[in-house]
């Protein structure tokens, strides 16, 4: 069992696999709450804001009868005197029986998971690694079809620069998957993920085009961001032609829609409340999975 | 005594490093931190080489160095091979490889690296040796040769 989550390369299938089940299990507790977790406190540590990530642990660790600390805000704390994270993080394991980090440096979850002698989970680490977003990605699609492996699954969007991809399509290889990769030219997934599904045997290919997506049974939608793009017509063309609305719905079929959230433009609203739609419940999966990852750190699960 | 005699002197005791590609001498001693030594270092640079043009040598005096100390410097030179001498003998000749892991020898090209921006020591992993692929332990972006030579001269 692992005594950090900081990313996604450090778990082996069976970690996943005993993460994912153990999530399932938490599903029962989800709304009713437990007090597995009761005199435990946990300690939020956000070096930049990421508000619906700080709520779903907090709420998580509320489900599970724990306490949270920390803050959102570096201007709060002695970061802004020049104290180094190490420092920071020396003290807040005094305070807590875990720590969630999120910084904009990456790495950064890495060398608090080594000071502190809590567990630590990584709640993004710059462009880095998001391992809890992973996880909830693996369980969504293993809820939704009661398997990941024997699948055919979309990513589409910013591949070039979207950690949930890269991240995504990382753990994927772990399973029997075909994968299909939708970008624009300029935003193709990088040929460092790409030699890494050689070496996994995990097919894909890569499309352009919404319109050239094969039969899928999941397509993955991530933001394509303004910044990326040298010219804004450029920018305002791409983010149309990657847009799902009701006619691209014809062209997929059944397949379920994911999305990190928050969205911009990539899903018309009007898919909201199409069986397609599987990003809501997505995000919501959060807590179970979290729930999950909390208590196994701590030592808590039943 | 010939002029070649004069360039390239023998030492008694002590370890010589040979066959470093040409300037490199000079990344050799920071790596291993020979500025540092009380040691009597001798910098011999591009000197003609029946191998291969002109190479680079570093003489340190008195000391035998560890394979595990040298090995990093195949990060700039890995067709360097290192030499053990006792009483002007070469007790001992081994080519240099690079280990598994490579510890507070080069910074992270990246940037926004916490190792940049902390008091860390860093650590890569050795993915590849031919063409050299390290991957930082923090960030997780993998260095090529180019950055290893661009950080280490």
């Amino acid at each position: 069992m692992v005594q950090d989550i900081i990313s996604i390369r450090d778990l082996e299938k069976a970690d996943i696999e005993n993460a994912l089940l153990t999530a399932a299990d938490m599903e029962r507790f989800a709304e009713k709450g437990t007090t597995m977790a009761q005199g435990k406190i946990l300690s939020t540590l956000f070096f930049e804001p990421s508000t619906r990530t700080m709520m779903s642990f907090q709420s998580a660790m509320n489900r599970l009868g724990g306490k949270v600390i920390g803050f959102s805000d570096i201007k709060s704390i002695s970061v802004q005197k020049g104290e180094t994270l190490s420092d920071t993080v020396r003290m807040m394991e005094q305070y807590s029986d875990i720590i969630v980090i999120r910084h904009p440096l990456e790495g950064s979850a890495r060398l608090a998971a080594e000071v502190a002698d809590v567990p630590v989970i990584n709640a993004g680490d710059g462009a880095n690694q998001h391992p809890t977003q992973t996880l909830l990605d693996l369980y969504t699609i293993k809820k939704e079809f009661d398997t990941i492996d024997g699948l055919t699954i979309a990513l589409m969007g910013d591949l070039k620069y979207g950690r949930t991809v890269h991240s995504l399509a990382y753990a994927l290889s772990l399973y029997d998957v075909e994968l299909v990769f939708v970008s624009p030219r300029e935003l193709r997934m990088p040929h460092e993920v790409t030699e890494h599904l050689k070496e996994k045997k995990t097919p894909y290919r890569e499309v352009v085009n919404l319109e050239d997506i094969p039969k899928v049974d999941l397509v993955y939608a991530t933001r394509i961001q303004k910044e990326r793009f040298a010219d804004p017509n450029e920018y305002e063309r791409t983010k149309d032609a990657y847009r799902i609305d009701k006619s691209s719905i014809r062209l997929l079929g059944d397949a379920r829609i994911m999305h990190p959230l928050p969205r911009v433009s990539e899903i018309a609203p009007e898919i909201d409340k199409t069986p397609n739609a599987l990003y809501f419940e997505q995000a919501g999966n959060g807590i179970p999975v979290r729930m999950a990852l909390l208590s196994m750190l701590m030592g808590v699960n039943r | 005594m010939s002029k070649k005699k004069l360039k390239v002197s023998a030492i008694r005791n002590g370890t010589v490093i040979d066959h470093i590609r040409p300037g490199k001498a000079f990344s050799v001693v920071k790596i291993l931190h020979l500025d540092e030594t009380d040691e009597t270092v001798t910098i011999t640079s591009r000197v003609a080489s029946k191998v291969s043009g002109t190479k680079d040598i570093v003489k340190i005096e008195d000391r035998e160095l560890l394979t595990e100390e040298v090995s990093s410097i195949a990060l700039i030179s890995p067709e360097a091979t290192v030499n053990i001498i006792k009483e002007y003998e070469v007790i001992d000749k081994r080519n240099v490889r690079l280990p598994d892991t490579i510890e507070n020898i080069l910074p992270c090209s990246n940037p926004v690296c916490i190792t940049n921006h902390e008091p860390v020591v860093t650590v890569f992993r050795v993915e590849r040796s031919r063409p050299i692929v390290l991957r930082c332990h923090y960030c997780e972006r993998t260095m090529q040769e180019k950055d290893v030579v661009k950080v280490l001269g």
